[in-house]
This record gives C-alpha cells, structure tokens and sequence, in this order.
C-alpha cells in the first residue's frame, strides 16, 4: 500500500512540476507582457524600466526558477488588470463561490442518481430504467451554456421567479445547480448503474441468491454496497472536474467563482492571475485525483497490485 | 423494444439529413451566412407574427438569415468534429501502438506523458490555448486534438497488450517481419475495431466542446457561423428575439443526442465476444 501511494505521489509531484512549466512558458509564449502594460505614449524608458522591474529581462530558465520559488512561497504574483492586487487573494476570494456550486451539485447527484441509477439496474426494463437512461442521455447530448440559458429565459425572464444571475442567497444558487446537476445526475446514474449491474451478475451475489438469501437482502445489503464503491470514488475525481470544468456555467449566470477567474483573466491577458489560476485549479484536479485514486486502492486491493 | 428501434431510426435520419445539408450547403442556403442586410434585422421565424416565408427561421442581429447560418454551421462543426477526431484518433492510436508493443521505456515515457495529459481538465485547457493561439478553423482542430488524444493512447496501449502475445504475432516476427510491419499489417488491424467505437462514442463530446469554446469566444471566429457563437451572440437578445438562442441549441441537442444514441446501440451491437480478428 505504502508502496502505491508513494508511486503516485511522485507522479503527482511530477504532473504539478511539469504542469508548472507549461503553463509558465504558455504565457510568456504569446504577446509581449509588456508591450500590454504600456499605452501609446510610454518612452523607451518606461519600457526598459517596466521590463526590469517584472524581471523579464533575465535568462527565462532564471525567471521561471523565480516563479517557481515564489509560488511555494504563496506569492503567486499580482493581477495586472485593474487594482494590482495580489493573485493568490483573488483565487481564494472566488474560490468559495466555486466550492459551494460544486457542493450543492454534488449532493443534488448523490441524493437523485445513485437511487436511480440503482432501481435502474434492480429493475431492469421498468418505467425508472427507461426514465434513468433518458436522463443520463440528456445529460451527456445538452450542451451546459444552452441549458443553463434556456433555464435563465424560462424561470428568470418568463416566469420571473429566480434572479438570472449573481451571488447571494438560496435563489441564486437554483438555476446554476439545476445545471450543474443535471450533467452531474446523469454521469452519478449511469455510473451507478453499469456499477450494479456488473454486481449483479458476479459469483457472489449468485452464490448468495442459492443459498437462499432473501432477494432484498441480497440487493440492498450485498450488491448495494460494492457497487457504490467505484461511484464514491469517482465523484471524488468528478468533484474536481466539476470546479475545473464550470467555466461555462459561470460565465453564463455571472457566477462569481474561478471558473470565470479564469475565463476572464485569459481574455484580459492578466498574464500573472491566469497562471495563478490555472495553476490552482490543476493541482486541484491531480490533488483530487491522486486522493480518489488512493482512497480506490484502498478500499479495493485488486488495484494495487495490477496497477504496474 | 420497438421504441428502441424507432429512436434508432430517428437518429439515423437526423444524421443523414445533416451529412446531405453539411455537405450541399452551398446548394441549400438561400442566403449568405455570413453576410446579413441590416434592413432584415431580428425578423421572426415564419410562423410568428412579422415573420416572412423568405427567412423561415428569421434573421439575427445583423439580418443574417438563421436558417442558412444553421446549415452551415452544421458544416462547419461537422468538419471541425471529424478533422480533429482523425487528428488525435490517428495520433493516439499510433502512439498508444507503439508504447504498447515496443515495451519498456518507450512504453514508460508514452504513458507517463499521457496520464499527464489525462490529468489535466479539458476545458481549462481548451481555453487556454485556444486563447493564446488565437481562434481559427486549423487551431480549433489541433486544440480538440490536443486535449483528445490521450485517451486513443491508453486504448489502443491496452488493446494492443492483448494482442501482443497471440501466435500469429509471434510467427511474424519469426518469419522476419520487422516491429513496424507487424504494428501495421497485424496489430493495427485488430486494434481499429475498438478505436472507431471510442471514436463514434466521442463526436458528441467533441461537438459540445467545439460550441462551448464557440460560446466562450475562443472557438471559430465570426463572422463563420458556429451553433456555439450564434447563442453566444444571441444572448443579449434573448427576450426579444429568443429564436436566436433556441434554434442552434436544439441543432447541437438533437445532433449530440442522435450521435450518442447511436453510439450506445453500436457498443451494444459489437459487444467484444462478436469481434472478429484478422489474422492476415
């Protein structure tokens, strides 16, 4: 077990450091940071002096050794657009926003598409399989910008009942977790149902059915909990996917999470926010997933030793 | 079911009613899509009031005639789809081919190099680059490509594993064949099958990720019409003229729905125990 873990520690280590150098060499890639930071009426001075003073004259193995150094230090660099404040407070002071929506959209999941997602599989060929799998459909065929803006013309515009957009209270989280939550339902029920079924017909639940195991124990009690354990795990990784991945949603109802951070600190060129963000939110996603991957191995043995 | 088969055939029709009209838009588009008259501006579709039979399902906001956008954003997405599906499909595949009969460190540093990819979230990379690289119709294909590949490396790495050890490999390489003969003529073969259903069960996604960047304003540049930018652009006028957003949304809908519908029945159909191999 120690031996797994410290494997994928290092690979981790590895995936953020080479993360890092990407991201770090993408910026300084595209455009002249400067050539933004000045206005037409800037002098060869202003030029030389802005250069020196962001240390974009040294050698860039030496500026990235900088970068490096301080982003362990926690100074991630200061936002260029706007009020110069520094980029780590600005990811921390969005970054509940996005926790809390992923949150709300993750219990939504557990609560709707593990049931069904299991019914679906217990009983197969009924009114609830049917409607599991349009569901799990539909979530994977809409596009999360349209829905979310569909939602906004219906329930905002139309029926006037929930604001269109920002940040506040029980009204404003609805339509952005109806969203989320449907694409995050739909991936829990498909999950959690090729899960059981795939429970259903192992040796063990046959041999429980031949000894004479009431039906209902043999669902509820001995398929129920192996099946859950591949879907616990994965919402663990989707948990990150989901505060990665909800760029779009926020950018449409003005969420103000990191999602949009990101989306507009690339648009605005805010060269020192965007690798901050970036970098944030991707060792998010390895953190997430080295823990899921982890937790799996744990709790299922088989994984450790196959997994050369 | 019968149901099943009649969403079946649906979603065959829908498919190539879009591969006809992708295809002949030219022939098809009554106007141009990318010049519009700004007399026509924001005209309803035809069955509203003020709406007309010449633009059936109206104009946007710069009298651009949204049926003809439709039609050629069919082509445009459809296009962008395929290109990069092949792009990263046949990368991938090569890559995930070669890792997985070469072995040893070619095999290491391939995989380490795809769980990296794995590792990272798609559409923040999608994003970024399709930021810094600025949007076109090339760098759209080679961005999809890009966050898409790694998974045909893994599947074509584990396909290719199981193959490796078969007879007919080994009496290949007995008769002298090279590696490289042998990935050709005998492990590409037998590895496509489950590369194509990877790469049918992807068009949708890759769809949906073409409009979302498309949205964002990091996809296709105007004035190219894409589903994703005709919402994005439709947005500000969605309580008057609501058919800017709702048209190109159910397009993507129902052609991502199809594609996956179809997809679903076709892992059904070609269930491993029914694949057959090529021993050539």
């Amino acid at each position: 077990m120690q031996r797994y873990i410290s494997r994928r520690l290092i690979q981790m280590i590895i995936a953020l450091f080479l993360m890092s150098v990407i991201v770090f060499l993408l910026g300084r890639l595209t455009g002249d940071p400067v050539s933004m930071l000045l206005s037409q009426y800037s002098t060869e001075e202003d030029r030389v002096r802005i250069t020196e003073q962001l240390g974009l004259n040294k050698p860039v193995l030496e500026q990235y050794g900088i970068f490096l150094f301080n982003a362990l230090k926690g100074d991630l660099g200061k936002s260029v657009a706007g009020d110069n404040r520094p980029a780590l407070a600005l990811i921390l002071e969005r970054f509940p926003a996005s926790l809390k929506l992923a949150l709300v959209a993750l219990i939504i999941s557990t609560l709707i598409g593990i049931p069904l997602g299991v019914l679906s599989a217990v009983r197969r060929g009924s009114f609830l399989d049917a409607l599991a799998r349009l569901i799990a459909l539909l979530g994977q065929s809409l596009p999360a910008f349209w829905l979310g803006i569909v939602l906004m013309y219906f329930f905002s515009v139309k029926l006037r009942l929930l604001p269109t957009s920002g940040y506040g209270g029980v009204r404003h989280f609805i339509l952005p977790a109806a969203t989320m939550g449907l694409f995050t339902v739909a991936a829990v029920t498909r999950l959690s149902r090729s899960s059981m079924l795939e429970v259903l017909d192992s040796e063990y639940i046959k041999l429980a059915r031949i000894k004479g195991v009431s039906e209902a124990i043999v669902i509820w009690k001995h398929a129920l909990r192996n099946s859950l354990i591949p879907v616990i795990t994965f919402m663990g990784s989707f948990f990150a996917t989901m505060i990665t991945g909800a760029v779009v949603i926020e950018t449409v109802f003005s969420w103000p999470g990191i999602g949009r951070l990101a989306y507009e600190s690339i648009l605005n060129r805010d060269f020192p926010v965007m690798q901050a963000v970036i970098l944030f939110m991707t060792s998010l996603y390895i953190l997430a997933n080295l823990i899921v991957d982890i937790l799996y191995a744990w709790v299922d043995p088989r994984i450790r030793y196959t997994n050369e | 079911m019968l149901f099943n088969k009649f969403i079946i055939v649906i979603a065959v029709l829908i498919w190539f009613i879009l591969i006809v009209t992708a295809l002949l838009a030219p022939f098809l588009t009554p106007f141009d899509p990318k010049v519009g008259s700004l007399g026509d501006r924001l005209k309803p579709p035809c069955w509203q009031n003020g709406g007309s039979s010449a633009h059936i399902l109206g104009t946007d906001l710069l009298g651009r005639d949204v049926l003809s956008r439709l039609i050629y954003g069919a082509r445009i997405s459809l296009l962008v789809c395929m290109l990069a599906i092949v792009v990263a499909g046949c990368i991938g595949s090569l890559l995930g081919i070669i890792s997985g009969y070469l072995g040893g460190w070619v095999d290491i540093i391939i995989m380490r190099v795809v769980d990296l990819a794995l590792s990272l979230p798609v559409i923040l990379l999608a994003l970024l680059f399709g930021v810094l690289f600025g949007p076109s119709f090339s760098n759209i294909i080679l961005i999809i490509s890009l966050v898409l590949w790694s998974q045909y490396a893994r599947m074509a790495r584990g396909e290719t594993l199981k193959i490796k050890g078969r007879d007919y490999v080994d009496l290949a390489r007995t008769a002298g064949c090279s590696d490289a003969s042998i990935m050709w003529r005998h492990i590409l073969p037998n590895v496509a099958g489950s590369l194509i259903i990877l790469a049918t069960l992807q068009v949708g996604t890759v769809i949906i990720i073409e409009s979302s960047l498309s949205f964002l304003g990091v996809g296709i540049p105007p004035p190219t019409p894409s589903w994703g930018s005709m919402i994005a652009e439709g947005r500000s006028y969605i309580v008057s003229a609501w058919w800017l957003c709702m048209i190109p949304g159910l397009a993507i809908l129902f052609t991502v729905l199809s594609v996956n519908v179809l997809g679903d029945s076709l892992t059904e159909l070609l269930n491993p125990a029914l694949r057959r191999e090529y021993v050539s």
